[in-house]
């Protein structure tokens, strides 16, 4: 099958791998009447149910259809109100490959286009054939590059570009263990086991009273959590981070470099005699889109789960290379406010990018590109004016990575504030011809 | 730019909303104060006596009263500067809050204004940036000026736009 040759269809298996856990429970649901092949009266109002859904799984792909023009994308789909989509491929600013657990068992595999622009929708093809879909992604980034058919299809799973980073099993293991939540896990299956050595009675009545299901939903939060970091590696590619990873659902995600609003590195106390970081980057655009898995839907993306400094500074490098090296501590009068964190707060700034410290327990590094910053706010308490002095916080349009300059004397606060505003003034200069065309 | 810019003086002329604003708070709190007094007044006097009534009558007058200083600093505590490339707004008694927001990151601008606001011919003007912490907001200006300053944010906002 060529990639651009009129109307074509979606996988036929997409409908079974859209209805995902729906799907597992039908086979759940049909099990035991196919074990014994008869149908009993009692049954046939699933089995009707079921029938139903099968052909309406079949008219929704029947009626999918989608094509590549010269420069877009169209995807027609609804049968009574019919829907007819059209992505602007100039406007695409990346492509990514999605593969649920589900999806890779069929061997199909879903393609998503992210879409520039403040609402930043998102075009899916769920789910193409898995042999096919590096092709079109090769296909489609040829046409949104404006070089129709030169980019050659590349072998499907291995991350194209120069591998920065990956994550060894046992390190990412170890770090979960060590992790808050792997601690809370921990420590309710001591609880439970040391209950039920000393009081075996009230130990059963707690696992069956509520406390099970509690203790499953924790496991599996810590389960997401490997799962989605299972080897997940950041290579470096013509047109920023490429990412892959994962266990059951492979995903993999470019993030160019002018969607990072903010870097985040964390180092909680529990890593810190492995030396082990976290780096997270908060991007722009809410890739919120009817259907969207749950790990697209953050919009904290994490590069590397867990890794040693020379990791960090290497992905660093490609991310904010302008760093600012040794922040400044505030006032020692500071510690009056901040008693804690006194010790870790801090802050820097180069040419194009601000860098604050703060945390006692969780150490946080937050990195804001000045081109992305958004507005600033000088912010001061009465406990701060008491003691002269005030903090300024750097607003960008992520929500999860917060950099503020806190407690600084009074003086440098506003100093920082207007060296801020000019540096930041300057910064998005250049910027304005870049963005025209994301 | 100097570092004193930020401060009144040295050139830089803060705006303040319409007095109309002050006002209005005032009323606000003048009537909670009436009615506060004459609970308190006629609750206390029935249940214990005459005298502590109108004690307790007095005492909620009183902090009506210092109700009335604070929303006057409040009130003075407002404040907003267009600069060349950005807008600051100034706001807050105790916690005291200095925005800057460049007039190239502002994405729209609301104008909204509530049944006793429009009653005194008052509007809020209100910056919105890709940023959700962002927090630019001028409450009661007059109704011309809310439209100038509207105007005017908005084709800045136009002619230095830049990407999020």
């Amino acid at each position: 099958m060529t990639v651009s040759d009129g109307w074509q269809r979606l996988h036929p298996l997409s409908p079974i791998v859209r209805g995902g856990r729906g799907t597992i429970a039908v086979v759940v649901v049909l099990l035991p009447t196919l074990f014994r092949g008869g149908v009993s009266a009692g049954e046939l109002i699933p089995l009707g149910v079921v029938g139903v859904l099968v052909v309406l799984g079949f008219v929704s792909w029947f009626v999918t259809r989608w094509r590549i023009d010269e420069d877009d994308l169209r995807i027609e789909t609804g049968v009574l109100r019919r829907r007819s989509a059209r992505f602007p491929l100039a406007q695409v600013q990346a492509v990514d490959i999605v593969r649920p657990g589900l999806a890779r068992m069929l061997g199909v595999a879903e393609l998503r286009l992210r879409m520039g622009g403040a609402t930043g929708r998102a075009g899916r093809l769920a789910y193409l054939p898995a042999g096919n879909v590096e092709e079109v992604r090769a296909h489609l980034l040829a046409l949104a590059h404006g070089v129709p058919g030169t980019v050659a299809p590349t072998p499907a799973e291995a991350p194209e570009g120069r591998v920065l980073t990956t994550v060894p099993t046992g390190r990412l293991v170890g770090s979960i263990l060590l992790s808050d939540v792997g601690f809370y896990v921990e420590g309710v299956l001591a609880a439970i086991v040391v209950t039920a050595v000393l009081e075996p009675s009230l130990a059963a009545a707690v696992v069956s009273g509520g406390g099970l299901f509690w203790l499953l939903g924790v496991i599996a939060v810590t389960w997401r959590r490997f799962n989605q970091e299972y080897r997940l590696t950041v290579a470096e590619a013509h047109d920023g981070l490429r990412l892959a990873g994962g266990l059951v659902a492979l995903t993999s995600e470019t993030i160019r470099p002018g969607r990072i609003q903010a870097v985040r590195m964390v180092e909680p106390l529990l890593w810190r005699p492995f030396g082990w970081y976290r780096l997270q980057v908060d991007l722009a655009g809410q890739q919120r889109s009817e259907g969207e898995g749950q790990a697209q839907r953050r919009q904290l993306r994490t590069l590397l789960p867990v890794g040693g400094r020379e990791q960090v500074e290497l992905l660093l490098d490609r991310i904010v290379p302008d760093r600012p090296r040794d922040p400044s501590p505030p006032p020692r009068r500071a510690r009056l406010k901040s008693p804690l964190r006194y010790r870790m707060l801090g802050w820097g700034a180069s040419e194009s990018c601000v860098v604050t410290t703060t945390g006692r327990v969780r150490r946080t590094t937050c990195w804001v590109p000045l081109e992305k910053m958004q507005s600033l706010r000088r912010v001061q308490g009465p406990v701060q004016r008491r003691l002269r002095l005030a903090s300024v916080h750097v607003d960008t349009a992520g929500r999860a990575a917060h950099a503020a300059l806190r407690d600084r004397d009074v003086g440098e606060a506003d100093r920082a504030l207007a060296r801020l505003a000019d540096l930041a003034r300057a910064a998005r200069r250049p910027d304005r011809s870049k963005s025209q065309r994301g | 730019m100097n570092v004193l810019d930020f401060h009144d003086g040295d050139g830089v002329r803060w705006r303040s909303p319409s007095r109309r604003l002050l006002l209005l708070r005032r009323a606000e709190v003048a009537a909670m104060t009436v009615v506060a007094a004459l609970i308190a007044g006629v609750g206390v006097g029935l249940r214990v006596g005459a005298l502590a009534g109108a004690g307790a009558a007095v005492l909620a007058v009183v902090l009506g009263l210092l109700g009335e200083q604070v929303v006057h600093r409040r009130f003075s505590a407002w404040g907003y500067v267009e600069r060349e490339d950005d807008l600051l707004v100034r706001r807050g008694v105790l916690f005291s809050r200095l925005s800057v927001v460049p007039y190239g990151r502002m994405q729209f601008i609301d104008v909204t204004a509530g049944p006793l606001e429009r009653s005194l011919g008052l509007a809020t003007v209100k910056m919105h940036t890709a940023a959700a912490a962002s927090d630019a907001r001028i409450p009661g200006l007059e109704r011309a000026e809310a439209a100038r300053l509207r105007d005017q944010l908005a084709e800045l906002g136009e002619a230095q736009a830049a990407g999020i």
